[in-house]
């Protein structure tokens, strides 16, 4: 499906959708509500079939978060980028990991990095840190440990 | 983190597997929660060789960031940094020379080569026979030399650099490729003969760690863990990079979805890695080794994402670029990582003894897992 059919199948699941434009792929722009009843659209709709969800990560911009869910169909060919802008000081988001398997690590994985709360998530605990680490998010982009990180 | 080795509440036995376990190869910690001898639960406890390679990058310029991503894949260390030098030429629209291209792609080959010979090694090893090993790494030794040889480095090459490659290929390079197709060719019939065929090591391997197409997708896995179910997803043929298009090559496909099919996945790959180092070897085209490229490089603002086919799978590279010489964020999507994910649906409801051959046809790299 090119860009401007997705746009137009996607504009009638969700009217209020924010396209952004520039990227090598669709890009769409959402709160945080408006994510799971897409994904579940995403993912059934017979014209749209994303079932592989290839990257998943958040970005800090220091003023708010964003998570960066990548879609690809693996029967139809096309791709999505789905970018949710989160709160910083409380970034809450609805698991997807039911929906696409791998997200179940890698949301695990942005949760002990950013601290992003996944709501209903199976097993929310770290993946990549050692215990005792809740709380501190190495990958913001205000976190400072003088000891262990080298500055170039 | 499990205290001690002890029953839980329901009366099942609860193991570590590693970090120090022979068939880990790595630092890999399995927990792995036990029914008498049927796996009920395998939960990866990650971490032993993160170095956090994303955050590092972040204060790295886009000449220097690609070096540390040797370290993550070490097995497909030139497909980590082409996928990388790709990414930084997309973003700076740089015209790569078909002199680089060639190149790239002979050295990508006899990458995977290699990889798949130590895994095949490996593999072999965790399944108890130890000759394969030997006989793996006595013909990997001759893809380190000719890469020696080139790159100035047998295991973390860094020779693939943004705009085509580091320095030209050594005289020698082309004499010594040439010679080790032809050796090549009659060792991969030795491994079939040696191992493949060994009935004791297929029954070993069929019908243990079966994974459906649909899993396969949703757990994100890729590579020949993902072509063993049948799911087509050789980057090269979806979407061609460098000169794979013009080049004649099959995607491997198997649909056993078992740790067999896994097997010959990659086996069958070896052979077709050496028909396009074939047809590449005599016909390298003269000209410039690399694009002039500016000494600073600065990526325009926006995002960039670039995938490769590395020996294991999809290797995505994402960059966010704020128009600065670092990068604001990189996030290597890593196809072990996904691979890693699917273990605990692929080994649970198995026996204990079967888990080391769904884990050895993994293939996993723990630093490419952990990054």
């Amino acid at each position: 499906m090119t860009s401007e059919a997705l746009k137009s199948t996607i504009t009638a699941l969700l009217p209020e959708a924010v396209f952004e434009e520039g990227g090598e792929w669709l890009a769409l722009q959402l709160v945080p509500e408006q994510w799971r009843p897409l994904a579940l659209q995403l993912r059934q709709h017979p014209e749209l079939g994303f079932d592989f969800l290839f990257c998943v990560t958040c970005v800090d911009w220091k003023t708010h978060l964003s998570m960066v869910y990548h879609l690809r169909s693996t029967k139809l060919g096309h791709h999505l980028v789905v970018k949710v802008k989160l709160d910083r000081s409380n970034p809450a988001i609805e698991t997807v990991s039911d929906i696409w398997r791998t997200a179940e690590f890698n949301e695990r994985e942005a949760y002990e990095m950013f601290g992003v709360k996944f709501l209903h998530h199976p097993d929310l605990r770290l993946l990549i840190l050692p215990d005792g680490w809740e709380g501190r998010n190495p990958m913001r982009k205000d976190f400072e440990d003088p000891v262990n990180m080298i500055k170039l | 983190m499990v205290e001690e080795i002890g029953t839980n509440e329901e009366g099942e036995l609860v193991i570590n597997m590693g970090p120090q376990h022979p068939a880990t190869h790595g630092v890999l910690h399995l927990v792995v929660t036990l029914q008498g001898e049927t796996i009920k639960k395998i939960e990866p406890h990650l971490g032993y060789i993160h170095r956090s390679i994303e955050k590092m990058c972040e204060s790295l310029t886009y000449r220097q960031f690609s070096y540390v991503t040797s370290r993550m894949d070490y097995l497909s260390s030139h497909i980590n940094n082409h996928a990388c030098a790709m990414c930084v030429e997309k973003g700076l629209q740089v015209e790569v020379p078909p002199r680089a291209q060639v190149i790239r792609v002979m050295v990508d080959e006899l990458t995977r080569i290699a990889s798949h010979e130590l895994w095949w090694g490996a593999m072999a090893m965790d399944l108890g026979a130890f000759t394969p090993f030997f006989h793996a790494f006595r013909e990997r030794e001759n893809i380190n030399d000719i890469m020696e040889e080139t790159c100035g480095a047998r295991l973390t090459m860094n020779y693939i650099v943004p705009g085509g490659v580091m320095a030209d290929i050594h005289p020698n390079f082309q004499k010594r490729v040439k010679s080790f197709i032809e050796l090549f060719r009659s060792k991969i019939d030795e491994y079939d003969e040696l191992v493949t065929g060994n009935i004791i090591f297929q029954n070993r391997m069929k019908g243990v760690g079966w994974i459906s197409a649909e899993d396969v997708v949703s757990y994100g896995c890729t590579g020949p863990v993902a072509r063993a179910s049948g799911v087509h997803s050789d980057i090269r043929k979806l979407f061609p990079y460098e000169i794979y298009e013009k080049l004649q090559f099959n995607e491997i496909l198997e649909t056993g979805g078992d740790s067999f099919a896994r097997y010959m996945v990659r086996m069958r790959e070896l052979r077709e890695s050496v028909h396009i180092l074939e047809q590449l070897v005599d016909n390298i085209p003269e000209g410039e080794f690399q694009a002039k490229t500016k000494a600073v490089l600065k990526l325009p603002k926006g995002e960039f994402y670039q995938r490769v086919e590395t020996a294991r799978g999809e290797l995505g590279v994402y960059i966010v670029s704020e128009g600065a010489t670092t990068p604001y964020r990189i996030k290597f999507r890593s196809p072990g990582f996904a691979n890693l994910s699917a273990l605990d649906h692929i080994a649970a409801g198995g026996k204990l003894g079967d888990l080391v051959a769904s884990m050895g046809t993994l293939d996993l790299v723990i630093p490419d897992i952990d990054r």
